[in-house]
């Protein structure tokens, strides 16, 4: 089973936020806590359906991802350019293709 | 342009303090997020990858001075310091806090602006000809009527609830710069033998996964009857159109699986219940709307021919610029300048709030405060005196907006796809920015002509790829981004949809096979009149396949 994470967006605002081990949803997915085995992802299912029904939270999701050397990593580009943000500057300027959520 | 009366302000109003409420309430969790949806996409708030998306409506891509520098405000206060001019002549913000959205709304307000109908499965932006009023081969204005459609689409009871989203299309002349043959109704502003106003009426166009060209319905519809044959094609699609497929659910599929003729005839059979109702639009009312449209005196500045030709003799750049970005306006004196939005390497249609404000002092000093967004996603100046093209330059090159590419290879047509959209399947804006720096050098760019190239990052083709002189939809495949490449689309009077050219090129390589499906066309064009979609329709895809994939591959395949 591949790692997991919780995701989801802040209703107040719909940042991107991911569920960490003390049970707040942070702006960074690196303090997300990782779900390793069936157990640990249902609990997180379980605290997705609570922040929603909470309303803190929309849009929850949980997601794969990767651990390497300590860094988290999503499968998905999607979810790589959620964590990231956009892959070009916003205002005009260039970074090109090769910026570091695409590969 | 169009000034909100007592109604409009009153309604517009309310509608601000109602959704200030919902929100108030989804905050405090008195409202559910499946009861609130609804109620935020009505008044133009999504919820995209990183945050909520504002999309704010510019009737017919028509704003002034004051307008822009609302939305630069927005940007500023409430964003990120900039916005998104989109495909359909509206901005969008991919920042905006929902607890501000209120505020947002408000601030729009104060200047005859909003959100509504920006989303959902009701009557969209109805968007019109960005030279509208100012082309020199214009028949008529279509912001008018455009107007009256808007006036009469506004949180219409009857049409607040179709089986999908609808967009109506206008333009004023042969020449069609507002994608008609694409959209839900294109109506084309004609006249006929006796010289009276009406449109040729089309129905059923639209992209998205199921590309389909409009069929034009009506050789002639008299203006004073535009709204009772609307609602007529309106009630068709409403009672025949698919509601238990989203996918098939646009009119264009009712005029695909009914067939245009039986079609026609259900219109023109409602239209025969309506058309002497109060839906009949009196002389009046038409003359009422358009005398808001009345073109700005326009006084005579014939200097302007001398004074244009030294200044391009010393100056290059400022020659290329008029060469390209100004196109001839009605009155000799005077052009109609296109602000592009595509920097080259920059995100097409983005602009910052300090570029906003610089358009809007330059509108206001030097045209007649009248701004318009082009589907294009670019700005235009519909009226700049000649004499006033070299400050109004300055001004543009003082900001970052004065590249000189309109209707060129950098001219590109991207959504926000991956990097914003929830929707997407793949990026579109750093393929875009790649493609724009290859083919950025200014000869090079002059030696290839009009080329349009046009980027959507998924099959809901925002980025409108299907009329694309080359078209490119990112797509996923086995977790990766993939670029499928069509050519010979085109979105003018002569609209077609592209043809796949073969397998799709991975995001490294997408921009190598654009070049040398330019490369392709340079080396087997007549001549530098011939433009890509002219040649591409006289030699047709052979030769690019060629190009792109050799001999053997195809053999293979």
């Amino acid at each position: 089973m591949s790692d997991k994470v919780l995701t989801a967006n802040r209703l107040s605002d719909g940042i991107s936020v991911w569920l960490d081990a003390a049970g707040n949803w942070g702006e960074s997915l690196q303090d997300a806590f990782i779900a390793r085995h069936a157990e640990a992802v249902s609990a997180l299912e379980a605290a997705g359906k609570t922040a929603f029904a909470d309303n803190k939270v929309v849009d929850v999701n949980v997601i794969e991802v990767v651990e390497v050397d300590g860094v988290l990593r999503p499968l998905r580009l999607r979810e790589r350019i959620r964590a990231e943000g956009p892959t070009m500057e916003y205002a005009p300027g260039y970074k090109g293709l090769h910026h570091v959520a695409a590969v | 342009m169009y000034r909100y009366d007592e109604f409009d302000h009153a309604f517009v109003s309310a509608r601000v303090e109602q959704f200030r409420d919902q929100v108030g309430r989804r905050l405090s969790g008195e409202l559910a997020e499946d009861a609130f949806k609804p109620l935020r996409l009505m008044n133009g708030v999504y919820l995209q990858l990183h945050a909520y998306m504002l999309r704010v409506a510019i009737p017919y891509g028509t704003l002034n001075g004051r307008q822009m520098r609302m939305l630069a405000h927005i940007a500023r206060k409430y964003d990120r310091g900039y916005g998104h001019f989109t495909t359909r002549q509206n901005i969008q913000y991919n920042w905006p806090a929902l607890s501000d959205t209120p505020n947002i709304l408000a601030d729009l307000a104060s200047v005859e602006m909003h959100a509504i109908q920006t989303s959902g499965n009701c009557i969209r932006n109805v968007t019109a000809d960005h030279f509208a009023g100012a082309a020199a081969d214009e028949v008529a204005d279509p912001r008018p009527y455009a107007e009256i459609l808007r006036q009469w689409s506004s949180v219409h009871p009857e049409f607040s609830f179709l089986p999908r989203k609808f967009k109506i299309a206008v333009t004023g002349a042969e020449r069609d710069r507002a994608a008609i043959q694409v959209h839900d109704i294109g109506l084309h502003l004609k006249k006929d033998d006796q010289g009276r106003i009406g449109f040729a009426v089309y129905v059923g166009g639209g992209q998205g996964r199921t590309p389909m060209i409009a069929k034009k319905i009506r050789d002639f519809l008299p203006e004073e009857d535009l709204l009772s044959y609307t609602t007529a094609i309106m009630r068709v699609y409403n009672l025949h159109g698919r509601r238990d497929n989203k996918y098939k659910a646009r009119i264009k599929i009712l005029v695909h699986e009914t067939g245009a003729e039986v079609l026609a005839g259900q219109v023109e059979q409602e239209f025969l219940q309506l058309k002497n109702t109060e839906l009949k639009l009196p002389d009046a009312d038409i003359a009422a709307i358009s005398a808001y449209f009345a073109p700005p005196a326009l006084g005579e500045r014939p200097e302007g021919w001398a004074n244009l030709a030294s200044w391009k003799k010393a100056d290059p750049d400022f020659a290329r610029w008029v060469h390209q970005n100004v196109a001839p306006h009605k009155n000799p004196d005077y052009g109609m300048v296109t602000i592009s939005l595509k920097p080259i390497g920059g995100i097409p249609g983005d602009a910052t709030d300090v570029q906003m404000e610089a358009v809007a002092d330059i509108a206001e000093d030097y045209a007649f405060d009248e701004i318009r967004i082009s589907h294009e996603q670019n700005i235009i100046l519909p009226h700049v005196a000649l004499a006033d093209l070299e400050a109004v330059y300055r001004g543009l090159v003082a900001t970052g907006l004065a590249t000189a590419n309109a209707g060129l290879i950098t001219d590109i047509i991207a959504c926000p796809g991956l990097d914003y959209c929830a929707l997407a399947n793949a990026r579109s804006i750093p393929v875009a920015q790649e493609i724009s720096t290859r083919f950025g050098d200014p000869e090079r760019q002059a030696n290839i002509g009009e080329l349009k190239i046009k980027i959507s990052g998924c099959i809901n083709a925002c980025g409108h790829h299907h009329v694309g002189h080359i078209g490119l939809l990112g797509v996923e495949k086995k977790g990766a981004e993939l670029y499928q490449i069509t050519l010979g689309g085109s979105g003018d009077e002569t609209t077609s949809i592209g043809e796949i050219i073969g397998r799709g090129f991975e995001p490294e390589k997408v921009t190598d096979a654009v070049e040398t499906i330019v490369d392709t066309y340079l080396g087997l064009r007549l001549s530098k009149e011939e433009t890509f979609l002219a040649a591409y329709r006289r030699v047709g895809p052979q030769p690019f396949k060629d190009a792109l994939y050799g001999a053997k591959e195809q053999e293979a395949a």
